[in-house]
């Protein structure tokens, strides 16, 4: 009998602590709650943490989450305006603002991760194939730095009149105006990679190395034509120097000569008889300069030399 | 714990005895228990976020700490002060004494691949470091952290090189990319209450994609091709030109002697005749005589033949063409 009441005590302390067990729940920082009684939420939901009651048995909490959640979308296939074919792999952050709402719209998580497939892969489409590549893949006008003088023409980019950002902007406040009614919301939404498909890669190869090519005569032109005008200019310098140097030097010797013959002039031009001096001088030193030993020289003896020989008068 | 009194009527020995030990044994058991989840050590690197039934309570210091136990207080132990990173387009493999990049798979090719601004492609690998400087914000506010700082990475660095040209990425504007990447990570993980402070965005390797990278390498040949031509052409300018400044100087001094000598030739000579001249004056007849005799006697010994004529002899052309080897005559008349 006492054994019996043991049991009774035993099973009533089970119950009991079961009971107050399922009485209450703990909410951590992460989450969030809402009660619900026979499936139907009731109360306000539990967004503080900390320990909480609920009715037992009758009320059940189901817990969401309280921070911004990742939402990593499909790398889809896209064309965009100008009919390129793109690989574009999205991300989103986004939260549970309203987990009641959440809770009737959506049951779980799970349902919301779909719901969001669904808006922001459909609204990622639809701006990916209402703009043009260049648009989503740039943020700003910026004026490229000249990485080399003679690129500075090919090194251009192209303006743009809506960017990357806006685009990334547009998407998001789509998505956001169809989930209002969803209890969650889009923080953030962005293009995370951005490729072409596997064809298109190969014709973008090919227009690479064609550029390159490019590229590559130009600079060997550059350098050809280059070397042609220091050759040039070699030549026009060698010109200078040596015409330069000539004309200085004529002029020099000219100056001299002239120097010389006025010295000449007025030692020999003095009067009749330097003139006479000078005549005479010059016609023995002309003899002595041009009769060598080949001379065969003819005197007559009425010569001023031989008269002599006749004998004395 | 309300077994205590469990009847012992019919139980082996060993058991009984065990029976009147019970109590110690659970109480013991719950002492040990308690212990086990109430102490616990926060390294030296790490804080610890303690939180009672879910809630955050308090943030710890290194060291050996208490919390209430059995579950009523949890701890997070987090490491603020290790510098954690992430890696895109390459991993590394075993951290030891070498760091091995491992082998770069298709998966990596799409996380470094990306577009520029030219619409050109380029493959892209760099490195985040950074840390975890609020562990609350880092628990709390963002689910998976990591991940998150991973998609914002990605997303910012092809932002930032879709606003340049390849040339740009390539050269030039590494370190401006990196540093743009970085404000605007930060920026993003302050937007989002990451909790963690990037401490540095490191651009590693940034080559052209694989199928394009000859025609790079050539652009770099012709860039030095393009070099070494000017090069040559300024050698042969320098080897050519000072040579020529020296040449025509020398042109111009060897004139310039010239005219020394000319002029110093002229004074000489003038001064010597005038020299002569003023002797000459007293007596010209006779030194005029003296000077062609003095001549002739210096001129007359060196003369090969020498024909001495007589107006009364014979005509003289006869005898001069026995005489073979003259080429020349020449007649001197006073």
């Amino acid at each position: 009998m006492k054994q019996s009441v043991f049991y009774a005590l035993l099973i009533a302390a089970a119950v009991i602590g079961l009971i107050g067990y399922s009485s209450i729940f703990i909410v951590d920082e992460t989450h969030q709650a809402i009660i619900t009684q026979f499936g139907k939420p009731v109360g306000e939901p539990v967004t503080e943490p900390g320990l909480n009651y609920k009715i037992p048995l009758i009320q059940r909490v189901s817990y969401f989450d309280k921070r911004f959640l990742e939402w990593d979308g499909d790398a889809n296939q896209v064309p965009t305006l100008d009919k390129t074919f793109i690989f574009v792999d999205t991300y989103a952050r986004w939260e549970i603002v309203n987990p009641l709402q959440f809770f009737i719209r959506l049951r779980d998580e799970q349902g919301g991760q779909s719901r969001l497939d669904d808006i922001l892969d459909g609204e990622t489409r639809n701006a990916v194939a209402s703009h043009e590549l260049l648009e989503l893949v740039r943020s700003s006008n910026r004026n490229p730095e000249d990485t080399e003088e003679v690129l500075a023409e090919l090194d251009q980019l192209e303006d743009i009149n809506v960017g990357r950002d806006q685009i990334e902007d547009m998407v998001l406040e789509k998505a956001n105006e169809r989930t209002a009614d969803l209890g969650i919301r889009v923080l953030d939404f962005r293009f995370k990679r951005i490729n072409y498909v596997e064809e298109v890669r190969q014709r973008i190869f090919e227009r690479m190395i064609s550029e390159r090519n490019r590229i590559s005569e130009l600079f060997r032109s550059e350098g050809e034509g280059e070397a042609l005008r220091i050759a040039g200019e070699k030549e026009r310098e060698l010109n200078r120097i040596e015409s330069e140097a000539v004309r200085e030097a004529d002029q020099i010797r000219g100056r001299a000569e002239a120097r010389a013959t006025s010295i000449y002039a007025a030692a020999y031009n003095r009067n009749n008889g330097t003139r006479d001096l000078f005549d005479f001088l010059r016609t023995m030193e002309t003899y002595e300069d041009t009769f060598d030993d080949e001379t065969t020289i003819i005197l007559s003896t009425e010569s001023e030399f031989y008269r002599y020989l006749r004998g004395l008068e | 714990m309300a077994n205590e009194n469990y009847p012992s009527a019919n139980l082996p020995p060993e058991l009984r005895a065990l029976k009147n030990h019970v109590g110690k044994i659970i109480s013991g058991a719950v002492v040990l228990a308690v212990l086990f989840t109430s102490i616990y050590q926060v390294g030296p690197e790490e804080v610890g976020v303690v939180l009672q039934f879910g809630k955050y309570d308090r943030t710890v210091t290194p060291g050996l700490n208490y919390k209430l136990p059995l579950g009523i207080e949890d701890v997070y132990k987090i490491p603020v002060e290790r510098q954690l990173k992430q890696e895109f387009g390459f991993r590394t493999g075993e951290v030891g004494v070498r760091t091995e990049y491992m082998p770069a798979s298709d998966n990596l090719i799409d996380e470094a691949q990306m577009l520029t601004g030219d619409l050109n492609l380029a493959d892209v690998e760099w490195v985040v470091q950074y840390r975890i400087h609020d562990p609350y914000q880092y628990l709390f506010k963002v689910r998976n952290a990591e991940k998150s700082l991973h998609d914002m990475s990605e997303a910012s660095m092809r932002k930032i090189v879709g606003d340049r040209t390849v040339n740009e990425v390539l050269t030039v504007g590494r370190q401006e990319v990196a540093t743009r990447v970085e404000e605007f990570l930060q920026s993003l993980a302050n937007e989002y209450e990451l909790g963690i402070t990037i401490d540095q965005v490191v651009l590693q390797d940034v080559n052209p994609p694989d199928a394009v990278r000859p025609s790079f390498n050539a652009v770099n040949q012709a860039q030095q091709q393009r070099e070494t031509l000017i090069n040559e052409a300024l050698s042969d300018f320098n080897r050519v030109i000072p040579r020529a400044r020296g040449a025509a100087l020398e042109t111009i001094e060897r004139a310039e002697g010239f005219a020394l000598n000319r002029v110093n030739r002229a004074e000489g000579e003038a001064d010597r005749f005038t020299s002569i001249y003023e002797e000459y004056i007293l007596a010209p007849e006779v030194t005029k005589k003296r000077l062609y005799l003095e001549t002739m006697s210096n001129i007359l010994p060196n003369i090969g033949s020498k024909v001495i004529m007589d107006d009364n002899g014979n005509n003289v052309l006869p005898l001069l063409q026995m005489q073979p080897g003259t080429s020349r005559t020449m007649e001197v008349s006073n």
